[in-house]
């Protein structure tokens, strides 16, 4: 065996590291007074390491790099979403920490839990091979069970949980059948070697759907998604940030490079299957989402929406998708990381509050709260000056690319879809600026983190979209 | 020699059942246990796969091993999930735990 192969994922060995020092840190300040300030910190600054590695690699390395013989490749593209990601944990790192301390010794728990499920993604995202890909997934999904069910105290985190871990173990059962599906026509796990084998025989394309179905699972696209609800409802709030965006982000990609990499010949079958999976993605989260009056279980019906807007890019199999899908991806955590940093630092300061009632007459007494909620609110619904209606524009434009009708007939429901989100995002505005009420939430001092959190969030909101140096490096690693 | 049909036909009905238990069943338990079915139609599968129609390599036998070790896993965390919620609600049915807003 050739050890020098490692020196190939340096942010993977990174965040090995930092999982250990985020083990042995807990375990030295187990009786500590200010232990997850501590914690904290000594998280961050490996998180901030590991994100300039994946910065550098994707930068240094312009062709694709394979190691431990096909197992583990990366390119720029991959490097370039690892980074995007990092970033997104960073700042969930940033905003829970006022939750984490409400969680006393347990939380080192946290935080290493956090750490491996990022390394999970790692993994899957720079997978190339089934085998490896299974691995990183379970490494992702089980310990983010393990957060669900963070906050033993509260029956809804149990409940989420025991949801959550279910569906999760199913979902990758039925996908390991189709890949077995898959290994019976191509003879290999390797996604080079099935792509030169695969073939549209009945065999392949029963792979195809059991794969793409359990896959779809994990990014809860609509005929996979009956446990979104309930599970970001029931999480810590931190924690259905975390998977509501790189949770989310992670299996995207992982699904557009396999089936770009894997599956490229089978392209008009899951093409189908996307255009289906998109209109219903998108119009059946929209509509129940209208009718939700809980906050969190109104983020968790709008992050399906987007999820499809996300699969967009996918559509046609072309150059721009990659590139749309990342773009796509760091726009979202930005404008939904705001929200939930919101929603937590209420939901910390009000008795666990995070119905949509409480936000009556927020104005009032939070004004820069309700402003920069509303900013993110309007970022997710894509309204101009901000980054959403950029990436937006992009993954439609991603979706078109090659000329199909059916993509134009997606692409249209899409956009009349975005008038719709736009109804109920506002409707939250609405409920802060607009409607009246004789006790609205007292007025409070957000903590240190809340304002770091929330001034990343909204910088990102404001300068993504108009600095366009930030598309172009995600579009030339994109190729 | 079993011709490799039957290994496809006998996965294909325990990953059917595993399919049935899961949707139909109103335990946590029971479910959990439906969803080693499956994953032991897949080992099945993937066992048979690599023994008689691609005897050179061994990749179907590692992921086999890989697939039972993760199992394991999972159904550790699962099953420690399904004690907190029988503390929690001192029942194991899916019908105790459906209290959150629909």
């Amino acid at each position: 065996m050739n050890y020098s192969d490692f020196l190939q994922m340096t942010p993977e060995v990174f965040l090995v590291i930092t999982l250990i020092i985020a083990f042995f840190a807990d375990f030295c300040l187990f009786k500590s007074e200010s232990k997850t300030n501590i914690l904290g910190s000594a998280l961050a600054g490996p998180l901030v390491i590991v994100l300039g590695t994946c910065v550098l690699a994707a930068s240094n390395h312009p062709e694709p790099i394979s190691a431990f013989g096909g197992l583990y490749v990366v390119t720029p593209a991959i490097n370039v979403m690892k980074a995007i990601l990092t970033f997104g944990t960073l700042v969930v790192v940033i905003m829970a920490q006022k939750w984490v301390e409400s969680q006393k010794r347990l939380a080192g728990e946290f935080y290493m839990l956090i750490v491996s499920t990022l390394l999970g993604m790692f993994m899957m995202m720079s997978s190339g091979s089934f085998l490896l890909f299974f691995l990183g997934l379970e490494m992702a999904s089980v310990p983010l069970a393990c957060m669900v069910a963070f906050d033993r105290h509260r029956k809804e985190s149990a409940e989420g949980a025991a949801k959550y871990i279910l569906v999760a173990t199913f979902s990758s059962g039925v996908m390991l059948f189709g890949i077995s599906f898959i290994y019976a026509a191509t003879g290999t796990l390797y996604f080079d070697d099935v792509c030169a084998a695969v073939s549209n025989s009945p065999l392949c394309i029963m792979g195809l759907v059991f794969f793409f179905s359990g896959l779809g699972f994990k990014i809860s696209l609509v005929p996979f998604h009956f446990w979104t609800a309930d599970t970001y409802q029931g999480a810590p709030t931190p924690v259905t940030g975390y998977l509501s965006v790189i949770s989310k982000g992670a299996a995207a990609i992982t699904l557009c490079t396999i089936l770009m990499k894997a599956f490229a010949p089978m392209v008009e079958y899951w093409n189908y299957m996307l255009y289906i999976v998109i209109v219903l993605s998108i119009t059946v989260a929209n509509l129940f989402a209208i009718r939700q009056s809980e906050l969190k279980r109104f983020m968790a019906f709008s992050s399906i929406s987007q999820a499809g807007y996300i699969m967009l890019a996918v559509v046609g199999n072309g150059q721009l998708g990659v590139a749309a899908l990342t773009y796509y991806v760091l726009v979202y955590i930005v404008a939904n990381m705001a929200v939930f940093t919101v929603i937590n630092v209420v939901e910390q300061n009000n008795n666990g509050r995070t119905d949509m009632a409480a936000y009556n007459g927020f104005y009032q007494t939070n004004p820069k709260l309700s402003f920069l909620m509303t900013l993110a609110l309007f970022s997710l619904a894509g309204i101009p000056p901000f980054a959403g209606m950029f990436s937006k524009f992009f993954v439609f434009m991603a979706g078109v690319q090659n000329g199909e009708p059916m993509a134009y007939g997606v692409v249209f429901i899409a956009l009349v879809n975005t008038v719709v989100s736009l109804y109920y995002y506002l409707l939250i505005v609405k409920a802060m600026y607009i409607t009246k009420t004789d006790s609205p939430l007292p007025t409070f001092q957000s903590d240190a983190n809340t304002k770091m959190a929330l001034a990343i969030c909204t910088a990102g909101i404001a300068l993504f979209g108009v600095a366009s140096c930030v598309y172009e490096w995600i579009a030339a690693a994109g190729i | 020699m079993i011709p490799v049909e039957c290994y496809f036909a006998l996965s294909a009905l325990l990953f059917f059942i595993g399919v049935y238990g899961f949707t139909t069943r109103r335990n946590l338990i029971a479910m959990l246990i439906s969803v080693e079915l499956v994953l032991n139609a897949v080992d099945i599968n993937f066992a048979a796969i690599n023994r008689l129609l691609y005897p050179e390599g061994m990749e179907g036998m590692f992921m086999t091993l890989f697939v039972i070790g993760v199992a394991a896993a999972e159904s550790a965390v699962a099953i420690a999930i399904i004690i907190n919620v029988y503390r929690k609600f001192k029942s194991d049915s899916v019908e105790a735990i459906q209290n959150m807003k629909r």
